[in-house]
């Protein structure tokens, strides 16, 4: 049979390898898979504007052979991940992005303490135990630690030869050594914990090594979940570990669990954030130059930032629990949805010139950290460290430019992630 | 305006106290929400219509008074 089409409408009745039991609007139409390629590398892949247009709750195949929806709306997106009769807990089932080999199969149970891949009432009882943490007050606290660890990676990148790999310089070391004092976790094994997150949100890395990356990362937090136990500090993971609610403490599996969450979390978004944010605003200088003109600008710059670039690029998988209805469309009980944050901040419903990067935007309901029960717990931290980030990089380095071109910066168009993998700049011999 | 709020369905995200923090804190130990001024002025009301419209979990009511 070599040389047959398998799409649907190829020309040969009877060959279509659609299962008989997925009726399909519009069946002449070749399948939808998600769409992943960018044309411009800051805009989501523009397969979008046809599909929040035309088919907002789209029929999407995914690559294990099943099929589900792809929602592109605003309205859509949000109501979906407030909605109870929509699940978390299965998400890990079926990829849109990749078909998980055998072997790593074991990588899809949702294990103790994984909360994001849980619902209520077990999601309840672990964010419970986390938010007191994360509160937009303890997080203000942090304000002077952050601007110091900010101040002292540009004092060093100010004497580094340039061009300087902004990423390696400062997007990625800042959250890193943050979400290191925060949880308690030694900043001396950064590249240990880096070079894992890098492969496993990579979505080209094998079965076979994301099996063994995670064995790695659970060891790793095994043995400092004991040293804590021993000998506990004023850190988070301590104070995990010392918590006891009506069901008791924490077991070993789920501290493991949670710190590990935590510590990838915590420092490849706001990395990402960082690095892309940069290179975006310095492609938009008359918005850079807004910012420069007034610092106060950058609370609405960094929300704007979050919408625009929207870096959790493929978008948030849920189930349904039941059968239900999204859109005037029939979504069958245990059916994948993909939730596309990317497109839901693109929806001219909801933002006015929705491709433009305005930073003048002053209220903002963007989708960035998700919505619903499991809207990004760190997400004020997040923000402290945007803010202080940008604030002082673009004060310190006023002529801070791009040592390449735009198209020779290597986006991240291959990490579950998006942002860059190296951002070289340069700038005058007048950093501050 | 009167404001309520639905402390049971708060998971802590936050918004409402980084957005209209002369109304609305959160609890030290679970970070759900606290309201400072459930009466707030006119001054206000903007950045309070703003707070309940991003919050996540949809547990702020807004009541003309």
């Amino acid at each position: 049979m070599a040389g047959v089409d398998k799409s649907p409408g190829s020309g040969l009745p009877g060959l279509s390898f659609r299962e008989q039991d997925e009726p399909v609007a519009g069946s002449s139409e070749a399948e939808l898979r998600l769409p992943t390629v960018r044309e411009c590398p800051f805009d989501p892949p523009a397969e979008y504007h046809r599909l929040r247009d035309e088919d907002p709750v789209a029929r999407l195949a995914f690559p294990d052979g099943s099929h589900g929806w792809l929602l592109s709306r605003y309205e859509d997106v949000r109501s979906v991940l407030a909605d109870p009769r929509i699940s978390s807990a299965r998400g890990f089932t079926s990829s849109p992005i990749r078909e998980l080999p055998p072997e790593a199969l074991e990588l899809r149970r949702i294990r103790p303490g994984q909360f994001i891949g849980m619902d209520p009432p077990e999601h309840t009882r672990y964010r419970r135990m986390l938010t007191g943490q994360f509160t937009v007050r303890r997080m203000n606290a942090l304000v002077p630690r952050v601007e110091r660890i900010v101040a002292d990676h540009l004092d060093a990148m100010r004497g580094m030869a340039r061009p300087v790999d902004l990423v390696k310089a400062f997007a990625l070391p800042v959250p890193s050594l943050v979400i290191c004092e925060l949880l308690g976790v030694p900043y001396a094994d950064r590249e240990l914990f880096q070079r894992r997150s890098r492969a496993l949100l990579n979505m080209t890395t094998d079965g076979p090594t994301l099996v063994r990356l995670r064995d790695e990362m659970d060891d790793y937090m095994l043995s400092l979940v004991r040293a804590k136990q021993r000998q506990p500090a004023d850190d988070l993971l301590s104070g995990l570990i010392g918590r006891e609610d009506e069901q008791g403490r924490l077991s070993d599996e789920e501290l493991i669990n949670i710190g590990n969450l935590l510590l990838v979390a915590g420092h490849e978004t706001t990395a990402n954030m960082l690095a892309l944010g940069t290179l975006a605003l310095l492609a938009h200088p008359a918005q850079l130059a807004a910012l420069r003109a007034d610092p106060t600008l950058v609370d609405q710059a960094v929300e704007e930032l979050l919408r625009y670039l929207t870096i959790v690029q493929f978008g948030l998988v849920r189930t349904a629990k039941e059968d239900l209805g999204i859109g005037g469309r029939s979504v069958h009980a245990d059916a994948p949805i993909v939730a596309s944050l990317a497109a839901a901040n693109r929806d001219p419903r909801q933002f006015p010139d929705p491709d433009v990067l305005d930073l003048g935007r002053r209220y903002s309901p963007h989708l960035a950290f998700g919505h619903g029960v499991h809207q990004c717990l760190g997400q004020q931290l997040a923000r402290v460290e945007m803010k202080a980030g940008f604030r002082a990089l673009f004060e310190r380095f006023p002529t801070l430019r791009l040592a390449v071109p735009l198209d020779e910066v290597p986006m991240r168009d291959d990490m579950f992630i998006y942002g860059v993998h190296e951002l070289p700049v340069t700038w005058d011999g007048d950093a501050r | 305006m009167k404001v309520f709020v639905d402390v049971a369905r708060c998971r802590g995200a936050g918004l409402c106290a980084l957005t209209a923090p002369e109304v609305f804190d959160q609890d030290e130990e679970e970070g759900t929400v606290v309201v400072l001024d459930p009466e707030p002025p006119a001054t206000l009301h903007q950045k309070v219509v703003d707070a309940a419209g991003l919050c996540p979990n949809s547990v702020i009511r807004l009541e003309d008074a």
